[in-house]
Order: C-alpha cells, then structure tokens, then sequence
C-alpha cells in the first residue's frame, strides 16, 4: 500500500533510554533528580556517617555559632545541629513516604470506582470527601492526631487522611473523561471485565497527572510533619525531626542565634523544593506521549 | 484586490525551523470565491493566517508579499492590522461553537466589533447587532441577541460567527474550513448563506478546505496546495476533468462521487479488480423493534424508537443519519456495550439483547461482533504500543501465547497493511492512516462475523480514506464479513454498500437496495440529505480503469 | 442554586459527627482538670455527673446537638466562659490576618500570574514559576521566624511579634473586631498605624504561603484561555489587545481562579494556626492550640466546628460566585 510512513523507522526507546532522554530533554529535571538522590542518600546512610551522636549532650558546648567544627552549630543542650539535621532526613522521609503511599492507594481505588461506575457510589463519596475537605486540613490533622495520640503512626494515619481527598477528586475526574472513550470499548470487545479495564486500561492512564500530585504531597506532607510538631503534637524531643528544631530554635532567634531554627528550616525547604521540582519530571518518565 | 508572490511562512520549533508555506503565489480579484484546497500539513491554514498577521507566536513571514489593495500587509504596522481586521478583512473559524466565548451573550460578542471599528457608539450599538443578526438570516434576532452560545445549535453559533465577521462589512472574507463537523444538510445551509451574502455585497472571499468537491460546488477558482506550496490552480470543472498535477489528479480520484467504483478512488496504478463479495439470503444479524429510551437531564430521550432491520451473511449495509438521530446508539447496542430498553437482537438465531450488556465480555459470542471506532486517536490507549493494542483481544479470548501470538500478529499486520516496524509505535507516533489500520487490525484479529464500522475514515485526509476503504473492500472479500457501515457521507456508504438505511430521529425512515435508495430515493428526507451532498463535477466517460466495468 | 444549599446539609452533619468523635478520643479527663489538683474521688466524680460526662456517648452527642441547635457550644474549660463567646472575640483577629494576608497574595499573584501567561518563555515567566516552586516549599512557621529574625531583630524596623497591638496603645471602641476597621472608623489614626505595623510581619508570612498557588493558577488558566478558539476570533476581528486580554481571556481564567481562591482560604485558615503561634497572634488559631494542649473538650470541639461550617459556608458563596460569572453552570442540556 501507498501509505507507507516516509518517517525514518527509528529503534523504538526503552524504558532506561527513555529515562535518560527525560533527564536531558529539561536541566532542571537533572537538577531535581540529583537533588533528590542527594536526601535519599541522606535518609539511606547518613545516619551511620555524621560527626557526632545526633542525641548526645554536653553543656559545655553549647549555644555555639555554626564553625569548622561544628558546621551548624550547637542547640541549647549542646548537640551537633548538622548531625541532628542530617539523621532527621530519615525520619521526616518515612513519613511522608508512607503518609503519600497510603493515601495513594486509598484515594485511586476510592476515585477509580466513583469515576468509573458513577451513580449513587460517586455521590456517597463525594459527600464523603467534601466532609473531609470541610476542614480546613491541617486542623483536622491536628485533631486526629490529638485524638489518637502523640506517636509516629498517627501522624502518617492523620497525614493520609487528609490527603486523600486530592488523589480522589483527581481520579476520579480522569476516569471519568476516558470512561467513554474509543480505547475503553475496545477493551470491553477485548474481552475485558470491567474491573479489568478499570484497573489495566484507564487508571495508568490517569498516572502522569497523578505523578504531579505526588511529588506536592510529598512535600506537604514533610511541612504537615513540621508543622504538627512545631505545635507540640507530633514526634517528641529529643527525636530530631525538623519541625522540633525549629520550634526549638524560636526561642532563641529574638535573641540572636538563628542557627537553631534556621539550618532544620532551610534544609526542610530544600527537601520540599525538590520533591516540587521533582513533580514535572516524574510526569514526563510516566507519559508515554513524551517518547520519541 | 489580493496579492500574493512567494510567501513563506517558517515556524520556530523545539526541533529547528519548519517551513510550512514555502513560495507560494497567487492573486485575488474582486467579487470572487478563491478555494484553497489541500490536505493536512499543506499550509493552507497558515497562509491565511500569515495574511492575517494572526499566526501564533513562533511563526512568522520569512519572504514574499502580500498586497491588499495597495497595503502592503507583512510589513504594516500592528495598528493598522488592528484596524483591517474586521473591518476590511475578516475571517471565519472551524467549530463555530468554540470560536464563540462562552461566556459573554453573543448579542455583545457583535457589538464589540462594531465599537471597536467605531461602527457604532455605545447608544445605537444594540440595534446594529440586531440588523447584524438579522443580515445573517437569524429568525427571533431579538431574542437570539441575549443568547449564550452554548444554547445555540452548531449552525446557529456558525450564523453568529458570521455575524462578527460581516457586521463591518468587510471587502474580503477568509472561511477556514467553516463546514467541518457539521451536519450535510447545515453544512449546505451554511454554504449557501455565505455564497448569498458574498454575492450580494459583491465581497471576496477565500474558502479553504481538505473537500475537493465542496470547493467546486462553490467556487470561482481553486488553488491546490501540497506541502507548503502550490501544485495547481484554475478553473475548478477543470480541474477535474483535466488535473495537470499528479497530486490534484491522486486528490480528485479520491473524491467520492456518484457512478464511480471504490476502485476508482485510489490512484490508476493501484486499482486492481475488485474482488467479489458473496451475499447470502440468511439474515446474519435481525433487529425488531428495538427501542431505547433513556433519562435526561430535562425528561426522557427517545434516542431510538422502535427499528427493524436484517443484515443478511456477507451483506454490508450502510447506516446514515445526521448527528441525534440516533445511530450512534443503535451501534452500541448492536455491539453489545449498551442494552436496549426493549425490543431484540438476534445474531444468528440466538437472542443476544437478552444477554446484558456487562456479562457479554466473557461470552463466546464476543469475538464474532466487533467493531471499528471513530477518531483513531481516541481509540487507541495512548500507553499501549501497536503489538499491545492488536495482540489484547488475541489474548482475552483467543488465549493465545508466545510465539502463537507473535505469528497472528505479524499476520493480521500484513493483512492490513501495517509495516512490522510500526508494530512496536506508541498511537502518538503514528499517522492517521496507520492508527485506522491498527483499529481494523484490532477488530478483525479473531476473524469476527459481523463488523461495525462507526465512521472510520471521518478524521482522515481524502487521499488516505480512498486507501482505508478499498482496505475494507479486500478484507470482507477475502474474510467474508458483514459490515455495518454507520456514517454522514453518503458517497461513502454507496460506495461500499448493498443496502442502505436512513435514520432520522430514532427511526428509520427508508431503507433498501443503495442503488435505489441513492438514485431514487423515497422518501424526502433522504432527498433533502442527497441533495445537501457536494456534487462534484462529473469526470469524463473515458475512465482509466484497465478492463472491467466501472462498477 | 437551593440544590446545592440542600447538598451542603449531609456535609454538616458530618462534620457535627466527626467533631464530636474526635474530642471525645481526646486524651485527658476534664473532669479532673476542672475539679483541680487537691480534689478527691468523689468531687471529680461530682464534676463528672454535673459535666455530663458519665453519661453514654449517644446521649452525650445528642445533648450536644440540641444543645448546638440553641446555640449553645459549651463552656471552656480554660476560659469559664461559653465556648460561642470565645470564639466570636477571637475571631475577627483571625479574619482580619487572613483577609488582609489574602488581599495582599492576589494583589501579586494575580498580575504576576497574568504577565507571566502573555509573555511565556521571559524572565518573568520565570520568575513567576520560580516563585511558584519556592513559594509551595515555604513551611510558614519558618518564614515567619526568619522575618521575625531579619525584620525585628536584625534590622529593627518591625515591632516586636507579641500579636494584636502592642503595649502602649489601647484597644480600639469594639465595633466590628477588626481593629484597622474600627480604628479607622473613629478617626484614631495613632491606633491604626500601630495595629497595621503589628499586622505586617503576620500578615506577610501568610501571603507568602499563599502567593504560590494562586500565581500558579492564573498563569495556568490564562495560558488555557488564551490559546482558545474564541481568543483567534476575537484577535481576527480586530478587537484591541486590552479588550482581549481582559474582557474575554480574564474573565474566562477567572473561574478556575475563584474555585483555587476558596481552597487557598481553607489552607490559609489551618495555617492561620502556625502564623498564629509563631506572632502571638489572640485569634482562634492560638485559642484551639491551648484548648487543645489542655483536652478542653468544648473549646476544641467548638473550633473545629466553626472552621467546618465557616468553609461549608464558604463554599457556598463560591458557588453562587461562579454561577454569576459562567452562565453555563446550572444549564439543563438540550
């Protein structure tokens, strides 16, 4: 036949190449990756190669400004902040990590059946949600976790909670507009049970939109961590976690040394500014729309 | 009054400069209708664009002229483009609906560029958008003034764009594809309201449009364009009695016309004989008095009200309708994707309507009704490749592994004329023609008993459709399918079919043999539909085809 | 417009359900608290009755309910006093924070959004997402601790963050709660620059959480808008670049502006909370932190309802909102 593509027929990409093509196409994809195998490296082995004992104290040392010896400087008790910054990476990544996945899970099943069989399941789950989302979130994590109590995995309960609603809502919306479409049918004329087509079919379809939403609730999810124990309701001193520090560090920032607060902060940043980074990368790994 | 010499438009993309027009020329005079015809990709849309001076950002006139009288329009200065469109120029748009904001009545919509070309002040603005209204022969001007365009029907919102683009009085109009999408018969109201108003105020007026056919229906000269150029020009009965240009002539053979075979419509050196299709007497496939009837968002929607049709073994019967009338619906029930309010489906003997809709994936008689989809974009799962897409119903009910799957693949690859390479191809790397021949691939991978075909050649260019529906003509010979061609294109379905129905409004009102229901119709809908159709000027009686009848 | 009103009810009481559950898992048993350190057995077990609080929790709920519906939320413990009068004079203090950080988050993010979608691919289009990415990143209680450090410590020019006015002026005449308003409206202009210049840092802080999101949307539904269909027929005929722009594209990116503007007043309250703690501000946000640290059943419960209904209600307003701007919404299909 006469129809015969006049575009060279190149080697089709495979997933590893089509890795690397996403790291070049965009610097700063490059950039969030390294960034972001820097903190998992950090959360990984950090612990075992810190200068100093995150939990040790001596009074002698402390209040002392950040020098080459003790890079951060020292807290109120004397302990090494760069130590105790460095050995909270894993812990805060845990969290979210955990946090993330749950609600993950959750939300895509959730929004997968209302999306794609609608009726009154769609409308039980939507007034479901707007409940949650009535709250405004991080209240109601700070209900939840004052409710069930001061531990690790009730902030990781508490944190899923409230993030479930955005993985829904989006789910749902996608299946939704590919329930109809030509692919869908065929599928069904394939052969396929609905959940099959469901499950196979349309949801990796909705997964580079959700790639997106993951690496924001990543980084949420580490600033609601933070959050819950600036206000005193989250992990407990003397844990180094960086939202601890920073509450720590506040009392001492009106009287000049912002160490404390400052170093747990900014690295709290660059964590969630990778994972933010992260988002467009991710999206672009998944999509296969993007391979050439 | 427009000329044009060596235009070319270039555009910055990620991967270097594209030229999509590269020297064209080419003049208008006063009073007449200039048809600039051409497939996707050949420019004609950037052109008038780039006349414009609306391209996106990016693109950009990188030599040539254009002269409007006297103005030099790629070097006038923003103002003054400003100033000429609408007022001396003005264009109109592909999908009248959207090219309308939506959220602004489109009484206003008029009057903004009344205002704006200082047409109106502020005090008599709404009587001229009214008298605007009206000249586009809009009954109830009055009350369609205060209307959203999401109340008005596709032909009414294309009568408003009209309105905006006429209400200055403009010396030249520009209509860019104005008809796509919309019904035959309002395609034909469309057209012939242009033509009318164009006559009448002695204007100019370029057409572009991918329908050879329609561009000689109505129009004084036309331009054929290929790749960013142009390959012909002239006189359009011309044109297709005596096309110069190899292109034109690939383009006028496949435009469907009456009293030509399918054959006709590829190129002279590909028309092999057309091999015969049996039609047996036994009904394959018998629907009585199917009715469906659904809930809506203001009552119930009769979408179809009681129809009763066989299709015989090996029969390929043509459906056709406008859109709402219901045979969209009728194919999915056919199918098996939807179950009818009431009535029933009997697929060789055996009542399939009694089978829901969503317990018929895993019954055997799944693989012997299959269907081809509309838009090939859509259906085709974006995350599959083309082995994926084909192999899933060779898996799902022919369970079939490993090298088994591999040879049926390479097989029905070949059957349809899909090159191997192209096999392991995401849909987004893949031309239009070839994401059809995986959806046929895909519907036919376990030799089904009956097909149905909704619309499969709608979103392809001209030349392609002429090679994906001699495709269909091969395959039910060698496979002995029956088709059901659901589609608007009457030259189409007479094309490929021995029997027609025409629907209209959830019922059938005529069907029978496609000669006679084409030549002769009945009833005077199926008129009004065969009228509506572009007829292209008739070819000579010489025809090329090597030995064998015409039809 | 009555059908979404009607939808909102089950939402409600939800979240009635779910408020009262939560406070009663709350750790901590008031009656002791309220009985104080010296009381014995049997005066916390008097307590107990009189609280209600031996009681089964079905009946509890109910109480509470009928209670609610009179208007009744309970007394604090902390305070002694209702948990409905706390609430109201604590806050006008947190709206006032919260309406003046927003104004200020879409007198910036708004334009910012708009230039960065009419001029893609310059420096303000990269500025704009840079601003976007850092600004999502922000942990409030971080940024309004390093203001406090570089304004107040390092460089002196803000007032020290010890929350509504500071020491040397009095609180103005109670009209509405807000104190720039109500300052304002006696004409004692030393009060209100003393009010505004504890409200800066604050107020800041809380913008700068919200600038992100908001600047994020609007670049994103104008750049949607603006490669539309109707934006070509609009340019086509002529119309001016201001017409276009703002008539026709801004208006049309305003929706999905509006539905992000009620998220972020939902985010802006909770992390009302955090700002709150960090400037001393007395609003709500601080009230339930304490109510909370001392499982004061009523006042905890009090808060998070009022938060609920003030969205609820907030969402509602949104909605009536978007019908006046998109007459598509609420359109019965042909």
């Amino acid at each position: 036949m006469t129809d015969i593509s006049t575009q060279k027929t190149t080697r089709t990409q495979g997933k590893f190449d089509h890795l690397i093509y996403v790291l070049r196409e965009n610097p700063v994809t490059l950039l969030a990756f390294i960034m972001f195998a820097f903190i998992i490296l950090s959360a990984l082995v950090g612990p075992a190669f810190v200068p100093y004992d995150p939990l040790e104290t001596n009074a002698s040392r402390a209040l002392q400004a950040p020098s080459w010896k003790h890079w951060f400087g020292t807290d109120s008790v004397g302990r090494d902040v760069f130590s105790r910054v460095i050995v909270a990476t894993r812990l805060d990544l845990s969290i979210s990590v955990a946090a993330v996945a749950l609600s993950f899970v959750i939300g895509s099943i959730l929004g997968s059946i209302a999306g794609y069989w609608g009726g009154w399941l769609d409308s039980v789950l939507n007034r479901f949600l707007d409940t949650i989302m009535a709250f405004p979130l991080f209240v109601l994590a700070m209900g939840i976790v004052a409710a069930l109590g001061n531990t690790i995995e009730n902030i990781i309960y508490a944190t899923a909670i409230i993030n479930v609603p955005f993985y829904a809502r989006l789910v749902r919306a996608e299946v939704n507009i590919r329930r109809d479409a030509g692919f869908v049918r065929a599928a069904k004329l394939a052969g396929n049970s609905d959940l099959r087509v469901l499950a196979m079919h349309i949801f990796p379809n909705a997964l580079p939109p959700m790639m997106v939403q993951v690496s924001l609730n990543l980084g949420w999810a580490i600033l609601n961590a933070a959050g819950l124990s600036f206000i005193g309701l989250g992990v407990r001193p003397p844990t180094p976690e960086w939202g601890i520090m920073v509450a720590e560090g506040a009392n001492f920032i009106v009287s000049g040394e912002w160490w404390l607060a400052v170093f747990p902060g900014l690295w709290l940043m660059f964590a969630v500014f990778t994972f933010n980074l992260l988002g467009d990368g991710l999206r672009d790994l998944v999509d296969p729309r993007k391979r050439t | 009054m427009l000329k044009v010499k060596d235009l070319a438009v270039s555009f910055k993309t990620r991967r270097g400069d594209v030229q999509a027009v590269r020297g064209i020329s080419f003049a208008l005079a006063r009073g007449e209708i200039l048809g600039v015809v051409g497939e996707s990709g050949s420019g004609k849309s950037v052109t008038s664009y780039a006349l414009m001076r609306i391209l996106d950002a990016g693109g950009s006139i990188i030599a040539g002229d254009a002269t409007y009288s006297g103005l030099d329009l790629r070097n006038a200065t923003e103002r003054d483009m400003r100033d000429i469109r609408g007022r001396e120029i003005s264009m109109i748009f592909q999908n009248p609906r959207a090219a309308l904001n939506p959220i602004r009545k489109v009484g206003h919509q008029i009057e903004d560029v009344l205002r704006q070309h200082a047409q109106a002040t502020k005090y008599n603005a709404r009587t001229k958008a009214i008298e605007a209204l009206k000249a586009v022969r809009i009954n109830d001007a009055e009350a369609r003034y205060e209307a959203y365009p999401f109340e008005l029907s596709g032909g009414m919102c294309q009568r408003i764009v009209c309105a905006i683009a006429l209400a200055c009085n403009p010396r030249l109009l520009i209509a860019d594809e104005p008809t796509t999408g919309l019904d035959i018969t309002t395609q034909k109201a469309v057209m012939d309201l242009v033509r009318d108003l164009i006559r009448e105020r002695k204007m100019s007026s370029i057409l572009i449009t991918h329908d050879l056919g329609l561009a000689a229906q109505y129009c004084d000269r036309i331009v054929v364009m290929k790749d960013g150029m142009i390959v012909e020009q002239g006189d359009p009965k011309r044109i297709f009695i005596e096309p110069q240009h190899s292109y034109t002539r690939k383009l006028v053979d496949a435009t469907p016309r009456q009293g030509e075979s399918i054959r006709s419509l590829l190129p002279v050196e590909d028309r092999i004989d057309i091999p015969n299709h049996v039609v047996y007497d036994a009904p394959l496939l018998e629907v009585r008095n199917l009715v469906k009837t659904y809930q809506g968002k203001s009552g119930p929607v009769h979408a179809v009200k009681d129809m009763s049709f066989k299709i015989k073994w090996g029969q390929s019967v043509g459906l056709v309708g406008e859109s709402g009338c219901g045979k969209s619906t009728t194919s999915e029930i056919l199918v098996r994707l939807m179950d009818a309010t009431s009535g029933e489906v009997l697929f060789d003997g055996q009542d399939i309507s009694a089978i829901a809709a969503k317990d018929f994936a895993k019954n055997p008689l799944r693989s012997d009704i299959q269907m081809v989809f509309q838009d090939a974009t859509d259906s085709l799962n974006p995350r599959h490749t083309s082995r994926h897409t084909i192999a899933e119903p060779l898996r799902q009910l022919g369970k079939m592994r490993g090298a088994k799957l591999t040879a049926r693949i390479e097989e029905l690859a070949t059957l349809v004329g899909l090159p191997s390479a192209l096999l392991d191809r995401f849909p987004h790397q893949l031309s239009g023609g070839q994401k059809a021949r995986v959806g046929i691939a895909r519907a036919i991978a376990l030799e089904p008993k009956f097909l149905i075909l909704d619309e499969p050649t709608a979103a392809l260019d001209v030349s392609i459709q002429a090679v994906v529906l001699n495709l269909l003509v091969d395959l039910r010979a060698k496979l002995g399918i029956s088709y059901l061609l659901v589609s608007h294109d009457l030259h189409v379905v007479r094309l490929l079919c021995d029997h027609v129905i025409v629907m209209k409004d959830g019922q059938i009102v005529e069907q029978g043999p496609a000669d006679i229901v084409m030549n002769t119709p009945k009833d005077d809908y199926t008129k009004t539909l065969l009228a509506a159709a572009p007829q292209p000027p008739a070819r000579r009686q010489k025809a090329q085809i090597p030995g064998g009848n015409p039809c | 417009m009555s059908l979404r009103a009607a939808q909102s009810i089950p939402v409600v009481i939800g979240v009635v359900i779910i408020s009262f559950l939560l406070t009663r898992a709350l750790p901590g048993d008031p009656a002791v608290y309220f009985a104080g350190a010296a009381a014995d057995e049997a005066s916390i077990a008097e307590i107990r009755i009189a609280l209600g609080l031996d009681k089964p929790v079905i009946q509890q709920f109910f109480i509470y309910v009928g209670d609610l519906l009179q208007g009744d939320m309970g007394q604090s413990i902390s305070s002694g006093q209702p948990v409905a009068s706390d609430l109201a004079n604590r806050l006008p203090a947190s709206l006032e924070l919260t309406l003046v950080a927003l104004i200020l988050s879409c007198g910036i993010s708004i334009p910012l959004g708009i230039l960065a979608a009419t001029r893609p691919g310059t420096w303000v289009d990269h500025l704009c997402r840079v601003l976007v990415t850092a600004g999502v990143s922000l942990p409030t209680f971080f940024t309004g601790i390093v203001l406090i450090y570089l304004f107040y410590y390092l460089l002196g020019i803000a007032p020290s963050p010890i929350g509504h006015l500071d020491f040397i002026s009095l609180d103005p005449d109670h009209i509405t709660g807000f104190y720039l308003i109500d300052a304002a409206l006696i004409g004692d202009w030393e009060t209100w620059l003393g009010a505004a210049k504890q409200l800066i840092l604050p107020a800041i802080t809380l913008a700068l959480f919200t600038l992100a999101p908001i600047a994020r949307m609007t670049r994103a539904a104008m750049l949607t808008a603006l490669s539309s269909d109707f934006i070509r027929t609009a340019r086509a005929a002529g119309l001016s670049n201001r017409k276009v722009l703002y008539v026709y594209a801004f208006r049309n990116a305003l929706l999905p502006v509006i539905t992000t503007l009620g998220m972020v007043f939902s985010f802006a309250l909770g992390a009302n909370v955090l700002v709150e703690k960090v400037f001393a501000w007395p609003g709500i946000g601080s009230y339930a932190v304490e109510a909370l640290v001392v499982s004061d059943y009523a006042a905890v419960q009090g808060f998070v309802l009022a938060m609920a209904l003030m969205f609820v209600a907030l969402n509602l307003v949104i909605d009536l909102l978007y019908t006046v701007v998109d007459p598509r919404i609420g359109f019965v299909a042909k």
